[in-house]
């Protein structure tokens, strides 16, 4: 009985034997994963890529200009023919003032509006409101840079009739709500993480509802909503073309906000769109410029990074 | 390293099972042995999950292993089909004899063991794709794409699985619209699409109801006329009711393997008795 | 003797749940705000470019003269871009979350790589406008044609990918993969046979999402030089293009009034083709929810 088992249950077992093309399978197993590495070292070779671009072109720029007048230097004019001057500080300036301006409309919106939605919305009004701000978040930052140039300059300039038509102000408005999406769904994501029985718990006791969110839940999730504002700054700081449309290209150091400025990112797009020839100095300073924008990015994306790890509740 | 030797001995005087390995043996003995476990050792990185196994499992017939939670029962017969390899941290030595091979031998491919040693698995886990799709899964990654002789493996093993008449009308449906007794039958028939000589059941039931339980163990008795079935259980009953042998195993080791009459009626080991009569696990 | 007053807390209790209704106001216009903001946004380019949309607009090349000008090459160049795009950003992208979760060991190199994407992810575009500038225009003298910004914009995008394609690739179940195994299925049987296809419509999402973004990107594309007004259309990879971002930011730079209306009109294409393309992810998305 059991041998003619044996014989009825080979078929398709022969079959597999016969059919299966060892050698080309076999050859597919191993070639796979090495493949695959390769495809993933392309991140990796894009990080080296831009870090190895960034530092020999830089190292050419230093070449011609020195290291301290680049840091240290209050005036930044490329274009002056006699003598050039290649003071970065200005332009860090002009980065900084938008970003604070962007910093002060977004955090506190974006934290609020991460309130509604975590503490206080009904799940069916959340439904609605976070995909909007998704399109919000999806607009391309030269549909924003149009709006701050044609819509929100002007009527900037009717309150503040002092307002030049590029300024810190305006781009430094827009990119804050450019940046208010990603603030208020991260920090959203660390409020929702929360869990409810410590918000039964504090409710227990009779808290209100605000008294709840702001003592008991902020603090648990401030690691995640520190960590979103920085993110959201570090994305102000590399932000491009609201900037270029609407802040000028004027590298003044000073803390004037209602007149022209140049951001690092509007500086590299005013020598890109001109015809500044491969070799010059000119050339040369956009990568200095390029690099000296990536360290501040990398710094705040590692901070970003190391408060979410470091200070992460664990529940 | 010496003194697993003698407890491998002395294991081996214990059970006193024959174990013809090869070939020319096939029509000396009463049943051929197709898997025999000779002083099996296994590791979770640091803690020693299975303890010197030895286990002849017997052609055509049903055997049960049962146990309380943790004794490694489970880990057991997946290294029967080495699928505990999915783990990274395993390690094993002994041997695990597949009608006379080595599996743990590197050089045995675990594409090719998987083909003759079948799994079904503790929750249902049906592809998300047709029923169809779903049995012919088997075949097709071994190479067999003829639409002909997929369709008949299909019926085959669906008939073979006792599902046939359910679902001989959508056979074109997500596997994922059957109940969970269905889906477990769908999974069975997928097991048997590529014929395997051994099927693995790892507590194939737990995740059923009463009625679909019965179902499946009545196939479990079916198949055991073309196959030779190790199954998992939890249920003591039931591995009275299916099982011609049984091994109990407790903390790793094998306490007791014999007849599943013997083993439920007069066992010789006190522990064995304590945990069948439910005074532990 | 009591510690707690019960007249004064209920006194207190008042002002409690005045403020807490004052702040919920509060965190609700904020809200509103933020909604306004898109709502006054998407108004206000529509009057402005509505006007003029209308086939010539989009049958003309770009031109000195706002009634002439139009988007003809902008609009062929930005699909011709996304040509480029899809198919290198995610094979590249699919490819390296299949490595990372399928293959790599838990060990310092894996951990790296995963570093190195997360950061990557945070690189301003411009520098990435750098980097292309660098190895692909000179490097690879691509110059500046759609091969050259369609790899540059591949790899400022292949981030988002991966993450969505690793996400997906985490959501399939351990047990499917058991299944496969147990048949005797080889590794890159299973990946290609049960893996992928469950995870096909997490990783289109994600995708379709990455690439709106490349078509709204723009400065890259400017630091690598490419041209703002063609009079021809592409031939080729190697050819020179346009794309409907870069040709938006010259006209909205241009001094003429009537340059503003004709960037309007050009966002509103833009706007068009990305909230196709989000609908298009939002339908997979909904369609294949959930199956486990």
């Amino acid at each position: 009985m059991a041998s003619q088992g044996l014989e009825k249950k080979h078929s398709i077992q022969d079959m597999i034997a016969q059919s299966r093309n060892k050698k080309g399978k076999k050859f597919i197993e191993k070639c796979m994963p090495i493949i695959l590495v390769i495809t993933a070292l392309i991140s990796v070779l894009t990080t080296i890529g831009i870090v190895m671009t960034l530092i020999f072109e830089t190292f050419e720029f230093f070449q011609r200009v020195s290291i301290t007048d680049y840091l240290f230097g209050t005036e930044w004019l490329p274009f002056s023919g006699s003598e050039p001057l290649y003071g970065v500080l200005p332009l860090i300036l002009g980065t900084l003032k938008v970003s604070v301006i962007a910093a002060c409309v977004a955090v506190p919106l974006g934290i609020a509006v991460a309130i509604y939605l975590s503490e206080y919305a009904s799940d069916k009004t959340r439904r609605i409101i976070k995909p909007i701000l998704e399109v919000l978040a999806g607009v391309p930052t030269i549909v924003y840079g149009f709006f701050a140039l044609t819509f929100v300059t002007p009527i900037l300039q009717e309150l503040i009739p002092s307002l030049k038509i590029f300024n810190a102000l305006s781009p430094g408005i827009v990119v804050g709500i450019m940046i208010l999406p990603m603030i208020a769904s991260l920090s959203e994501d660390a409020m929702s993480s929360v869990p409810n029985s410590i918000r039964e718990g504090a409710l227990a006791l009779g808290a209100t509802k605000l008294e709840v969110s702001l003592k008991v839940v902020l603090p648990a999730a401030l690691s995640g909503i520190i960590a979103s504002v920085v993110l959201a700054v570090s994305r102000a700081i590399g932000e491009t073309m609201i900037v270029s449309l609407a802040g000028g290209a004027t590298p003044t150091f000073d803390m004037n906000v209602t007149g022209s400025i140049q951001t690092m990112t509007a500086y590299i797009v005013q020598v890109s769109s001109g015809d500044a020839g491969y070799g010059t100095t000119i050339y040369y300073s956009i990568y200095a410029v390029g690099f000296t924008l990536f360290v501040f990015t990398l710094l705040m994306n590692l901070l970003a990074q190391f408060i979410s790890k470091r200070f992460r509740e664990e529940y | 390293m010496v003194e697993l030797m003698i407890k491998n001995e002395k294991a081996k005087a214990t059970i006193k099972t024959p174990s013809p390995m090869t070939s020319e043996h096939i029509q000396t003995v009463e049943k051929n042995t197709v898997v025999q476990t000779k002083g099996f050792n296994l590791w979770y990185g640091d803690h020693h999950a299975l303890k010197d196994i030895n286990l002849d499992i017997k052609e055509n017939e049903v055997t049960a292993i049962i146990g309380p939670s943790g004794c490694g029962k489970s880990t057991y017969i997946k290294a029967l089909n080495r699928m505990v390899e999915l783990v990274p941290i395993v390690k094993t030595n002994g041997e695990i004899n597949y009608r006379g091979r080595n599996i743990l031998d590197p050089s045995y491919e675990v594409e090719e063991l998987r083909t003759k040693v079948g799994m079904v698995f503790q929750k249902p886990n049906p592809f998300p794709k047709s029923i169809y799709d779903n049995i012919a899964y088997g075949p097709r990654i071994h190479g067999i794409k003829n639409k002909k002789i997929l369709d008949e493996i299909v019926e085959k093993s669906l008939r073979g699985a006792a599902i046939w008449d359910e679902v001989k009308d959508r056979l074109n449906q997500n596997a994922y619209g059957l109940s969970g007794g269905q889906q477990q039958r769908i999974c069975i028939a997928r097991c048997l699409a590529i014929e395997p000589d051994v099927i693995l059941m790892d507590e194939p039931t737990s995740a059923l109801d009463p009625i679909s339980t019965l179902k499946v163990e009545e196939l479990v008795q079916e198949l055991k006329d073309n196959y030779s079935i190790i199954i998992v259980t939890h249920n003591m009953q039931q591995a009275a009711r299916i099982s011609d042998k049984t091994a109990f195993f407790l903390n790793g080791e094998v306490v007791e393997f014999d007849q599943t009459d013997k083993i439920f009626s007069t066992p010789r080991d006190k522990r064995t008795e304590d945990y069948i009569s439910g005074r532990f696990g | 003797m009591k510690y707690i007053d019960n007249t004064d807390v209920m006194k207190r209790m008042k002002s409690r749940l005045k403020m807490n209704k004052v702040w919920k106001s509060i965190f609700l216009i904020a809200t509103g705000l933020a909604l306004l903001t898109l709502v006054i946004l998407l108004a206000r380019i529509i009057t402005q470019g509505a006007g003029y949309l209308n086939w010539d607009f989009f049958n003309n090349f770009g031109s000195r003269f706002p009634e002439k000008a139009g988007i003809k090459a902008a609009l062929i160049g930005s699909v011709y871009l996304m040509l480029v795009i899809a198919p290198v950003s995610i094979i590249l992208g699919v490819g390296t979350a299949i490595y990372l979760e399928e293959y790599a060991k838990k060990n310092k190199f894996t951990s790296f790589i995963q570093m190195n994407i997360s950061n990557l992810a945070g690189v301003p575009s411009i520098v990435f406008g750098l980097l292309g500038l660098t190895i692909f225009v000179r490097m690879f003298l691509l110059g500046k044609s759609i091969l050259a910004a369609g790899f540059t914009m591949s790899l400022l995008i292949l981030p988002v990918i991966i993450v969505a394609a690793q996400e997906a690739i985490r959501a399939v179940p351990k047990e499917q993969r058991e299944a496969s195994y147990g048949m005797g299925a080889t590794k890159w049987q299973t990946i290609t046979r049960v893996v992928l296809p469950a995870a096909v419509p997490g990783i289109l999402t994600g995708s379709i999402l990455a690439l709106s973004r490349a078509v709204g990107e723009t400065a890259p594309l400017v630091v690598l030089g490419i041209p703002v007004i063609l009079q021809f259309l592409p031939d080729g990879l190697l050819s020179q293009f346009t794309t409907l971002p870069l040709q938006i930011y010259d006209w909205a730079k241009r001094p003429q009034e009537e340059f503003q209306f004709v960037a309007a009109a050009g966002i509103i294409v833009l706007m068009i083709f990305l909230i196709l393309m989000n609908s298009i992810a939002i339908m997979i998305r909904n369609k294949f929810q959930k199956r486990y």
